[in-house]
């Protein structure tokens, strides 16, 4: 029954979106200057039917109707119902129903909300955001229907990944997608603005807050992304430069070099085509990234349940999407002389924009690098973090050092540079630098000018942070970039001062190394409602301020799918991080434990939180 | 229409990565040693254990059969299957050659003066990456090439009494 409805409800959707494109061309034939009340009645009834779809979706997980094949696959009746819930998003197709809910919500909201902007403008974004929207459509009915019936219907699912049992889950993926498929708003835009030539000033009001928008919530859903990595795969790392992470990062780039130049565009009506781009590039590098991740081409982390079909539906869909803005771009694009003075905020907001560029073509390489040497040379490679950390540590220097100095320069053509000031700040920059290695430890020569310069920059936007509060203007940049800063500062430090530690212990034993003491006191059976556990107690004994806490790692036994997981202890605190996972050795009373110090990771996400922070706040600014 | 140099070549480009994106498509992405038998190794460059000598490609051609063993002392599988390697040392038309992977020196060759030295030839991997080529997982593991340098079996885990069955059938077959 359920099925039946689902699958109706997707089909009067397409439905939907081919009647709201062809009233929407219509609409651009017809001279008048406003909108077909029809149009604004179909897209609520468009949006209605595609929540209802959804909550039909999540009905079917609650109820565990395993006759579709998603909830199967994915759920199982002795789950908590918090779980049930998640298992809606927490596979493929379910996860594309939410990306269509998104795009429908955001196309009617657009429409809406830029009630001042050309008629022509509107309807060109509503017709492209519905070109989109049908294409998923047809994508998840053709494909990935999770309304797809099993017959006969089983008696039990198959249960839902044990990894993807965690409450960052219920998180995550909504705030992602509302990044990623955020995006394609602007995309929409982007092409309208093309096609009904509204270009210039008015164009970058009417999408500077669905950018931001988005880019508030992809940070958000990368941090979320970073946690559940931390406290669930129990490697006691937060970023793998994994294809999948890596495919959240590089939209995220285009749209931090997009929020920048959409200021120029703005206050100068400079850079156009360059923000078109980027705005068209979003987009592209959005679907590229779920088409790198849907299709199984590259392994990782994520792989959800992969499938070659899939990647081709896809595949037609990125190449249909590139080509048409491509054509559409090269047809428009005319060569503009760009007159810009060099010491200026246009210039430094542009030198913001290589370096995002420059970031993400090093993502963008090094994600699918192992891609083409499988296919050109038949080798499989893997790129890992080695190559990250050496091209981008060395150029976050500089580019920090341009973030701290850029944002003050005054537009059009700067005059003046509080110099004694920027030298103030770098000389405490150093002294604090100096002051962490004489009282710590040393590290490396790069450490020391990565550190300086998220010093200098922190203590700079502190500054202007005080300046602005005191004069009442606009502080959310100083907030964003001082975040920066800080997330710079502690993976720094987060980098340098980890301590682990791997060795095997049997009960009752101890291990000394360093200023720790680890014993191993006890270990328990317990039963759980959908696994059963070991679960060990370790007492660690810091010998420096003989604190001593305790830490229960365990290893789980999952029934439905069957998994074995190692559980991390970890114990956050204000300033360090300890983390502990053990896991048994085949015929022996040993356990191998792994031990980590890791420092500052609470302020890691705290930086994230003030980045994003930032954001928000220019949001909701005049 | 009149195109630009400039336009072609991002056009191209993108026809370019989108061309190989669809032959990824049907690709197995998975690092699947199990493929390998029956292809041909290459690249082959085994560092001596002893000295900087290495052993490639026009060594192998020498033999008929070569078994390539890769152990540590640190395994404790490898000891259980050393009384099989030792047993094939005689066996006509076979070479052995031992890949010592990321080992102490010491270690290892107390190991063989306690155990036996069943190898022609003994190479070392002390970092891992030589292993990769042969597509190594974990050790033990062992494989069984012709003088083609064709890979005809991947023994997975210590080898087994009918594995040793299977390379004595196979070499006495020549």
């Amino acid at each position: 029954m359920l099925s039946t409805l689902g699958n109706s409800l997707l089909i009067i959707n397409s439905a939907l979106s081919v009647i709201i494109i062809i009233f929407g061309y219509k609409n651009l034939l017809k001279k008048q200057e406003n909108i077909f009340n029809s149009i604004f009645q179909i897209c609520i009834l468009q949006n209605t039917i595609i929540i209802v779809c959804f909550f039909t979706l999540i009905t079917a997980f609650i109820l565990s109707d395993f006759s579709l094949i998603a909830v199967y696959q994915n759920s199982h009746t002795l789950k908590p119902l918090f779980y049930k819930i998640l298992g809606t998003w927490g596979n493929h197709e379910g996860s594309l129903l939410l990306w269509i809910i998104i795009l429908t919500i955001f196309s009617f909201l657009f429409l809406i909300i830029n009630k001042s902007h050309s008629k022509n403008f509107r309807i060109y974004t509503l017709i492209i955001q519905n070109f989109i929207i049908l294409s998923f459509l047809v994508f998840l009915l053709l494909n990935s229907n999770p309304f797809s019936i099993v017959v006969p219907a089983p008696k039990e699912g198959l249960g839902l990944n044990p990894i993807l049992q965690d409450p960052a889950l219920a998180i995550h993926p909504p705030l992602l997608y509302i990044g990623f498929v955020g995006s394609s708003i602007y995309f929409s835009a982007a092409i309208a603005s093309l096609l009904a030539n509204y270009e210039g000033k008015n164009f970058a009001i009417s999408i500077k807050n669905w950018v931001m928008f988005s880019w508030i919530f992809q940070t958000l859903g990368i941090l979320a992304g970073s946690i559940w990595a931390y406290y669930e795969l129990g490697w006691g790392g937060f970023w793998f430069w994994d294809p999948v992470e890596n495919s959240s990062l590089l939209p995220w780039f285009a749209m931090t070099a997009l929020l920048h130049s959409l200021i120029v565009l703005e206050k100068r009506n400079l850079l156009y085509f360059w923000v078109i781009l980027l705005c068209l590039l979003t987009f592209i590098l959005t679907v590229t990234g779920t088409f790198l991740v849907r299709s199984g081409i590259l392994n990782s982390v994520h792989s959800f349940a992969s499938d070659p079909s899939r990647g081709i539906f896809i595949l037609i869909f990125l190449c249909l999407m590139i080509f048409a803005s491509v054509i559409i771009f090269f047809n428009k694009y005319k060569k503009t002389y760009l007159a810009l003075n060099l010491n200026s905020k246009e210039t430094f907001i542009l030198i913001n924009n290589w370096f995002m560029i420059f970031y993400l073509v090093t993502v963008l390489i090094g994600t699918i690098y192992p891609i083409f040497t499988d296919v050109l040379t038949d080798q499989k490679v893997s790129v890992g973090p080695p190559f990250y950390n050496t091209v981008i540590m060395p150029i976050v220097v500089l580019f920090l050092v341009i973030m701290t100095v850029g944002p003050q320069a005054s537009w059009i053509k700067n005059k003046y540079y509080n110099l004694s000031l920027l030298f103030k700040i770098l000389a405490a920059s150093i002294l604090i630098n100096l002051a962490i290695i004489n009282f710590f430890d040393s590290y490396s020569i790069l450490s020391n000018f990565i550190i300086i310069s998220a010093f200098f920059l922190i203590i700079h936007n502190l500054f202007e942070l005080y300046v602005s509060s005191k004069n009442k203007i606009n502080f959310s940049k100083s907030i964003s970039h001082m975040g920066f800063g800080l997330l710079v500062l502690f993976i720094g430090l987060n980098h340098n001062f980890s301590l682990e530690k791997d060795f095997n212990l049997k009960l009752g034993e101890k291990k000394n190394f360093n200023n720790y003491s680890i014993e191993f006191k006890d270990i328990q059976l317990i039963d759980s409602k959908n696994y059963q556990a070991i679960k060990g107690e370790f007492k660690i004994k810091n010998s420096s301020n003989s604190i001593s806490q305790s830490l229960f790692p365990e290893i789980r036994i999952y029934e439905n799918p069957q998994t074995l997981t190692y559980e991390a202890s970890i114990r956050t605190g204000f300033l360090k991080d300890y983390y502990l996972t053990m896991s048994n050795i085949d015929r022996s009373d040993y356990y191998n434990i792994k031990f980590q110090k890791k420092p500052f990771m609470v302020w890691i996400w705290i930086s994230v939180i003030f980045i994003s922070l930032g954001g928000t706040l220019r949001l909701f600014q005049k | 229409m009149k195109i630009s140099f400039t336009k072609l070549t991002i056009i191209l480009l993108i026809l370019f990565i989108m061309g190989v994106f669809f032959v990824s498509l049907s690709k197995d992405s998975m690092y699947n040693t199990k493929n390998l038998v029956g292809k041909k190794l290459n690249n082959v460059q085994l560092k001596s254990f002893t000295d900087d000598k290495i052993i490639s490609e026009i060594d192998l051609i020498k033999n008929k059969f070569t078994l390539i063993n890769f152990w540590a002392s640190w395994c404790t599988p490898c000891q259980k299957e050393h009384p099989f390697l030792l047993s094939l040392k005689g066996q006509k038309n076979l070479h052995l050659i031992g890949v010592n992977f990321k080992d102490n020196k010491n270690n290892a060759e107390a190991f063989l003066k306690k155990l036996g030295d069943p190898y022609h030839y003994l190479a070392r991997d002390d970092n891992g990456k030589q292993s990769i080529n042969f597509g190594i997982y974990g050790i033990p593991e062992s494989i069984l090439i012709d003088e083609n340098l064709i890979i005809i079996k991947k023994f997975i885990g210590p080898l087994s009494k009918a594995d040793l069955k299977f390379i004595k059938e196979k070499t006495n077959e020549y």
